[in-house]
């Protein structure tokens, strides 16, 4: 009863491709970012920011990322940690080498930065598909650890290539506590999410979707491949680069290269492949999955009295059976799940 | 029908020869198109149909042979140059982007028409607004025009067959060319979706003056619609002119009859 | 010269380790299509099992290979039937993230029954130098290199053989060449499928064993498997001779880059070097060496 449409028309084409055309959808939504932005900090406990709230929203930033490439583009990456790793370690020479460099600037340039080996490494996807790209992204991961690692200059001659990132402070205004970063970090996921919604719903996302439907009929109706892919592996990168950054500067504070391994690009492919491919949202509810489920596997573990080694062993399996059973049952994750969810909704109580 | 106007010759294609490692597709074959006019290529399967609108729309590179397309002349087009000339396409085996919906589907055809840069389509402010809303009137002309409306924004994987061929042609018109190309729009399809097909097609080349080349197997639709027809067979063309004389030209006889 | 000689050799025979976990992704690719990541994890799983029952179960090297042999026939056949059979007909690149979803799961499973030690695994070979190469010549060439390319070049013609000369063969190269066509003459498609999966944990295992050997049974094993990514792209994924020089050719190449590249920019580019070998590979000849050039029609 609650949630209908009925009675709300739309008398323009603008009104009609709104990003909630349903009311109450808009409502709810905007009802939880204002709980998100003004309610938590209340409530909130330092260890659920940090342990919970900031690694749930960076990955989300990251899956986001990579559900353009993966999910919109049809271009498969296991190298999505290779590009975070980029925007991170740009970002701090960014604020290491240029004196008074706002720290926002510097999170939009190492972004920037690995947008452009998001391009390069992109550019044999213009000749390849499918797994041979995987190989591909794959030489984006070892390479760009190898050499994060192998350069002294990137890490400022660390002796143990660990960086400590530096202060974060805009307009005079410090986030130090957990609480301050989560609010700076939720600011601009929200801000990135908007512009991948808009950036989806218009051309350019129509033709990473055409591209990755039908590649032929794409470049039939003029859509240029070489640009197009581009773009994707640009945007994707940007937002995996700044996800990067934001992972060392508001999460963990000192980071090694090694840290953006192959098995956090893995990581992040599953919050993809579980939220649901080509589904904004879906890359939320990945996160969320992802992030929580280590953490409520362990406290089962922690109940039941088992030795605790099993917990990393079970999260494993749990991750892999969970994979396959997306994959094979519902190959737009949870995303759909919310979907059907909803049309059953629309009609509740009254189910004719 | 009206008393529309045939043109002069807009495109010709010249002694195309086109093949696959050893494999021969097409030999030595001439063909041009007028301006307004409906242009049928028929043939028995395999015969090269197909891969002359390839080489029309530069999906496939002949090895030899030029084509004109009004007034410039190249060795091969590109897929690119062909589409942004106005020359759109469906194709034999439906290729519509299966993900997404009916009227984004439609929309991907307006693509050309796009000035705004992905900066400004993701800021969704001035110009990329401005777009979006004008080719979504446009589009909806489209939607209305091949009375699409009731599927607008249904996934196209979920559509019927035959609203699925309606759906690619309405996002080849979507982009208002000057010349279709329609790969068999009517394969597969019963009598009354025939007819529907056919209505739309002879309204788009009424309406819009568009060129229309068109790949047939049924007969009676090519010959009564047809201003030319052109028969190709195992690569070669052996018939090309008026339905009439098509009809009663003793090879073209030959290769539907068998007889020898 | 006698040491670039030495190199070259030590990174073929180790070429040939890996042309041997790439056979089993051939194997399954050529069959159906499915790029199987999970290659790595079953070399893996076999090595860890057949260690698990030598130590914890005190049985013999000669028993624990073939309880290890049906263990990995059985995952196979599970894996056709749990896995792959639902995802039938679906777009590769899901077929591809399925079987990253059972590499997962292998390696918890294996880590679950057996622990996350590194475990040694003594093969009866030893690793010395083959003395009257070393009389001759002056070279250190390995004893257990030079057996286990032997072993290697045992399977690929058993192989061989099972692919050409069979029923079983024939209808393998019935089913990869057309799904449809071949379970139109009356194929078992699954049999056939259960089979190749079958056939490709048994290379796995004999991969487990060879690698285990020489590095230990541990869960860095995964990683060398990926590197069997690289050997196929050059070799081209259909193919069983492109496999092997494939292998050889990866093997070599990034010994010989680790050797003479390597100390310029502060080593370990054996990690990369494979990929970015095989990138720029890709680059001029998308099918690799022996792959069927592929033309897209419409």
């Amino acid at each position: 009863m609650i949630y209908r449409e009925s009675g709300q028309y739309k008398t323009s084409y603008i009104n009609d491709s709104q990003i909630f055309p349903i009311k109450q959808d808009r409502y709810a939504v905007l009802a939880f970012i204002a709980f998100a932005f003004l309610a938590v900090p209340f409530i909130a406990t330092p260890y659920f920011f940090s342990a919970i709230l900031i690694p749930f929203l960076i990955f989300s930033l990251a899956a986001l990322g990579l559900n353009i490439l993966t999910g919109y583009a049809g271009q498969i990456s296991l190298g999505t940690a290779a590009f975070m790793a980029v925007g991170a370690f740009a970002a701090y020479n960014f604020m290491l080498r240029v004196p008074g460099m706002p720290i926002l600037l510097a999170f939009i340039l190492g972004g920037v930065c690995a947008s452009m080996v998001g391009i390069l490494f992109g550019l044999p996807s213009l000749r390849i598909r499918g797994f041979y790209l995987a190989a591909s992204t794959l030489a984006t991961q070892f390479f760009v650890v190898w050499c994060l690692t192998k350069v002294p200059w990137f890490t400022n001659y660390s002796s143990s290539g660990v960086i400590t990132a530096q202060e974060v402070k805009i307009l005079g205004f410090h986030f130090n506590t957990p609480e301050e970063k989560y609010l700076l970090v939720l600011a601009i996921v929200c801000v990135m999410a908007l512009l991948a919604k808009n950036m989806v719903r218009s051309t350019v996302g129509r033709s990473w979707m055409a591209v990755r439907d039908m590649d032929v009929a794409a470049e039939v109706i003029g859509f240029r491949i070489m640009r197009t892919k581009l773009t994707a592996f640009a945007v994707s990168s940007f937002y995996c680069g700044v996800a990067g950054a934001l992972f060392a500067y508001c999460y963990v504070g000192t980071v090694e290269p090694e840290a953006y391994n192959l098995d956090l690009s893995f990581r992040i492919l599953f919050m993809v492949i579980i939220g649901g491919l080509g589904s904004i949202l879906g890359s939320f509810l990945g996160a969320g999955f992802i992030v929580l489920l280590p953490i409520v596997l362990s406290y089962i573990v922690h109940v039941t009295g088992l030795p605790n080694s099993v917990t990393s062993n079970v999260e494993l399996m749990v991750f892999g059976a969970l994979i396959i059973f997306f994959l094979i049952v519902e190959p737009h994750g949870l995303a759909r799940l919310w979907q059907v969810a909803k049309e059953k909704l629309r009609l509740w109580p009254f189910p004719h | 029908m009206s008393d529309r106007k045939i043109g002069d010759v807009i495109l010709k294609a010249e002694n195309i020869s086109l093949s696959f490692g050893g494999v021969k597709a097409l030999t030595d074959i001439s063909l041009d198109v007028r301006e307004h006019e409906i242009r049928a290529i028929i043939g028995p399967n395999g015969a090269g149909k197909s891969s002359m609108l390839n080489v029309i729309n530069g999906v496939y590179t002949p090895q030899e042979g030029t084509i004109t397309y009004r007034g410039e002349q190249r060795k091969d087009m590109n897929t690119y140059a062909a589409a942004a000339s106005g020359i759109a396409r469906t194709f034999q085996n439906i290729a519509l982007f299966s993900g997404m919906s009916v009227l984004d589907n439609i929309m991907t055809g307006r693509n050309l028409k796009i000035k705004s840069s992905f900066v400004e389509q993701a800021l969704w402010i001035g110009r990329a607004r401005r777009e979006e809303m004008e080719n979504r009137k446009v589009v909806e002309e489209i939607i209305d025009f091949l009375q699409l409306q009731h599927v607008r924004k249904t996934p196209v994987a979920r559509l019927p067959y035959g609203i699925k061929k309606r759906v690619e042609l309405a996002r080849a018109l979507a982009a208002e060319p000057n010349m279709l190309l329609l790969d068999e729009p009517m394969a597969g399809m019963n009598v009354e979706e025939k007819q529907d097909m056919c209505r739309f097609v002879l309204d788009t080349n009424d309406q819009f003056g568009t060129t229309i080349v068109l790949i047939e197997h049924d007969m009676g639709v090519v010959m009564d619609i047809s201003d030319r027809v052109a028969v190709l067979d195992y690569g070669k063309k052996i018939g090309d002119g008026t339905p009439d004389e098509v009809r009663n030209n003793p090879e073209v006889i030959k290769a539907y009859l068998g007889a020898h | 010269m006698q040491f670039f000689f030495e190199v070259l050799i030590a990174g073929l025979l180790s070429g040939v380790m890996y042309a041997l976990v790439a056979l089993g992704f051939v194997l399954i690719f050529k069959a159906s299509g499915v790029f199987n990541f999970a290659q790595g994890a079953m070399v893996f799983f076999a090595a860890l099992t057949t260690v698990g029952l030598k130590e914890e179960f005190g049985l013999s090297l000669w028993a624990a290979i073939p309880i290890t042999m049906v263990v990995m026939v059985l995952l196979g056949i599970a894996t056709e039937r749990i896995v792959l059979r639902p995802l039938v007909n679906q777009h590769d690149i899901t077929l591809f993230m399925a079987t990253i979803g059972l590499t997962f799961f292998i390696e918890g499973f294996a880590q679950l029954v057996w622990g996350s030690t590194v475990r040694k695994l003594d093969l009866p070979i030893q690793d010395v130098p083959i003395e009257f190469v070393m009389e001759r010549t002056g070279m250190l060439i390995s004893q257990f290199d030079v057996i286990a390319a032997i072993i290697c070049a045992i399977l690929v013609a058993a192989l061989a053989i099972l692919f050409n000369k069979t029923k079983v063969g024939r209808a393998l190269r019935a089913v990869a060449d057309d799904h449809q066509a071949a379970l139109s003459v009356g194929i078992p498609l699954q049999h056939v499928w259960a089979i190749v999966w079958a056939v490709a944990g048994f290379v796995a295992l004999v991969a487990g064993l060879l690698w285990g050997a020489r590095n230990g049974v541990q869960f860095a094993l995964i990683f060398v498997a990926l590197k069997a990514l690289p050997v196929l792209i050059l070799g081209g994924f259909t193919s069983v001779p492109g496999a092997i020089v494939g292998g050889l050719i990866i093997g070599a190449s990034e010994k010989l880059a680790e050797v003479y590249i390597g100390p310029y920019v502060g080593g370990g580019i054996e990690g990369w070097f494979p990929y970015v070998l095989a990138l720029v590979f890709l680059l001029i000849r998308p099918e690799g060496l022996f792959g069927e050039k592929i033309i897209r029609r419409i």
